[in-house]
């Protein structure tokens, strides 16, 4: 098993018809996604990458394709117009992989989702892979193992760095999730957790974080109480300076706030297996399986 | 992006937020008819720089007369002002706001961001203005009041009176708070702010309430629908390196080690600065090329890497994804080659077409060192200043 994506995944590509957008849907299908749509406004009616059709709206897409999954590759001014739309038209997966959406369309889009059935992964993520079975997104799929290993990250380089190191020891992935280096994101470690924790063919988690925010102390907490396999963790920053946004618009320690410090004090009382040097993930993670 | 008080000011105008009056000189000898203007017995000389702690740092005097004021101004502007949010180094003053003088009754604090935790946006307000908020929120929580906006129907008056009433007000300030505070919240979203803060936020003795500061981030992010906003930045106060690298879309930061950083992605970026650290040495940078980076902006990274003189040794940590290792070899050994470079080089390189990268490193003739892995190539580059 594997959480989120699996070879029954039917998806839609938002933005196909651009260069990025159009590289990456291909990228994906060579993997085995099952690509069955593309949607970009004004172009409707038109074949890309063979035999993909094109549709105007995602509804129109979604009636006519089945597809239960969208991949959004909209430029950012753009994107939370496009995710807007994807849950209108009842999309249940939508993962948003562009960088540099203004943060308060993310306040709106994230009340609309509280009242839809819709879940968000992203934006300003690599997006998931179920090793395998389904690549959604822009991460190298080379590097990849089907195996055991569930890793939730809010980092894209730096989880592949995870899984190659994994993948180097003999030790697959159930599925990875990049949720997002964002200050808004719609899918956050717990609800990744929850998902890792019921998902038999996973039997540990890797938490990759960074500084800025609360998101991994709530996540520590609630591993505490919930999560009953091993969880190996790591917070990127440790030597960052604060007060200023480290690439990632919500990597920033503000008001003393954040500190990968405090985070990690927080997951290893936690009962987490925190790794100081990001070198050591992988082998952290095999003395847990 | 942060902006000066006087542009804050400016926003706060636009959305009938009541600011002190005030006119900004660049030179000494506009002050008098400055102050003259402004016509209060009192007038204030403030430093416009962006950081906070201006008052403490010898950036802000109170002026008794429009003589004075130029008095004042000339000691201001020019001087290089520390605060403990410029860092030692401190700023050069270049502008200074001269502002009316007022009866003060009674401080407060206001502010407004977005909450991570609600992803919404929070206003958070007190009685204790004037001073430090993360000192108040360490020392009396309990004086900090915060109230979380729902999107869907903005800041109504009964939020706003909330707060109000929160904050003890009475009479005729309390009936200006409401409106002050409706159309702060509407200025902080129509003009994407990230981050707003007016401390102090003051209570007149003619009963006025006004912003007295104006503390302000615009979302970097938003900027590209906000023509007017985009003047605003001030690259004097900016890092030259910084603004180097924005031109090529490099996410470059300066710090104050030797060892200079090359990385795909902020995570890794982050991750690579760290495990240098825990290897003995100190990052000069974080330097993120991004995810497709071309061989031109990976020689511009180079090229701004060594214009810093502080830096001994590159370490170049790359996990190819889209960003191809071939790509990136020839952008370092064509970099190498044009800067004539000096200094040694540590390579690591993993992911997609990592073989021919490596190949094209090796028959490159330089002298490059390969990391085998991040922790080995962290340990070579502390290893070649030693």
């Amino acid at each position: 098993m594997s959480i989120l994506v699996d070879e029954k995944t039917r998806l839609l590509v938002q933005g196909i018809t651009g260069r990025e957008g159009q590289f990456h849907a291909e990228q994906c299908r060579k993997y085995g996604t099952q690509v069955v749509a593309g949607v970009t406004p004004g172009k409707g009616g038109q074949t890309v990458m063979e035999d993909i059709p094109v549709f105007n709206t995602v509804k129109q897409a979604v009636a006519k394709t089945k597809a239960n999954a969208t991949m959004i590759f909209v430029p950012p001014a753009f994107a939370a117009d496009a995710i807007l739309e994807a849950a209108d038209a009842g999309v249940e997966l939508i993962i948003c992989i562009s960088e540099g959406i203004p943060v308060y369309d993310m306040v709106e889009v994230y009340r609309y989702l509280q009242d839809s059935d819709s879940r968000l992964i992203g934006p300003n993520c690599p997006g998931i892979i179920s090793p395998g079975k389904c690549k959604i997104g822009i991460m190298p799929a080379h590097i990849h193992k089907k195996g055991n290993v569930g890793i939730i990250s809010r980092s894209g380089t730096l989880t592949y760095e995870a899984v190659g190191q994994l993948t180097a020891l003999g030790i697959g992935q159930s599925t990875c999730v990049g949720i997002g280096g964002d200050p808004i994101i719609g899918t956050r470690y717990i609800d990744t957790l929850k998902l890792f924790q019921k998902d038999r063919a996973t039997k540990a988690i890797c938490l990759i974080g960074e500084i800025g925010g609360t998101a991994e102390d709530e996540a520590a907490y609630f591993i505490k109480k919930h999560i009953t396999k091993p969880v190996v963790g790591f917070i990127a920053g440790q030597t960052a300076p604060p007060g200023r946004r480290m690439g990632h618009a919500g990597a920033i320690i503000s008001g003393g706030q954040g500190t990968a410090e405090g985070k990690m004090k927080v997951m290893k009382k936690c009962g987490i297996k925190v790794v100081k040097s990001p070198a050591d993930l992988g082998k952290t993670i095999a003395r847990c399986l | 992006m942060k902006i000066h008080e006087y542009q804050g000011k400016e926003l706060f105008r636009k959305y009938n937020v009541p600011v002190p009056n005030g006119i900004l000189i660049h030179d000494k000898s506009e002050a008098v008819q400055a102050a003259g203007e402004i016509g209060t017995p009192v007038v204030v000389v403030k430093a416009q720089i962006h950081a906070g702690g201006r008052g403490k740092g010898g950036g802000v005097k109170l002026a008794k007369s429009p003589q004075e004021a130029e008095k004042y101004a000339g000691d201001i502007l020019g001087m290089t002002l520390v605060t403990h949010q410029t860092g030692p180094e401190g700023r050069h003053v270049k502008k200074v706001l001269i502002e009316e003088g007022m009866e003060i009754v009674k401080e407060l604090y206001i502010s407004l961001l977005i909450d991570r935790e609600t992803s919404r946006v929070m206003i958070m307000a007190s009685e204790a203005g004037g001073m430090e908020i993360e000192e108040v929120a360490a020392d009396e929580p309990e004086k900090i009041i915060s109230e979380i906006v729902d999107p869907i129907i903005g800041v109504k008056p009964y939020l706003a009176r909330k707060i109000a009433f929160a904050l003890n007000l009475s009479g005729e300030p309390l009936k200006k708070a409401i409106p002050f505070i409706i159309n702060l919240y509407e200025c902080f979203v129509k003009e994407d702010l990230s981050m707003l803060e007016i401390n102090p936020l003051v209570i007149t003795g003619d009963d006025r309430i006004l912003a007295l500061d104006a503390k302000i981030d615009i979302d970097d992010n938003a900027l590209g629908r906000h023509k007017d906003t985009q003047e605003f930045r001030d690259l004097e106060e900016e890092d030259p390196n910084e603004i180097e690298a924005s031109k090529y879309n490099l996410n470059y930061i300066q710090l104050d080690g030797n060892i200079g950083c090359m990385v795909n992605g902020a995570g890794l970026a982050m991750a690579t600065m760290d495990i240098i650290k825990h290897s003995g040495g100190e990052p000069a940078n974080f330097l993120d090329v991004g995810g497709g980076a071309n061989e031109e902006q990976i020689e511009n990274a180079f090229r701004i890497l060594v214009s810093d003189d502080k830096v001994k040794a590159i370490f170049i940590n790359i996990f190819g994804g889209i960003l191809r290792c071939d790509i990136l070899a020839a952008g370092v050994v064509a970099a190498a080659k044009n800067l004539g470079l000096k200094i040694p080089v540590v390579v690591r390189m993993e992911g997609t077409n990592m073989e021919e990268g490596h190949k094209i490193l090796k028959d490159s003739g330089l002298n490059f060192l390969i990391g085998n892995g991040m922790k080995d190539g962290a340990k070579k580059a502390v290893q070649a200043i030693q």
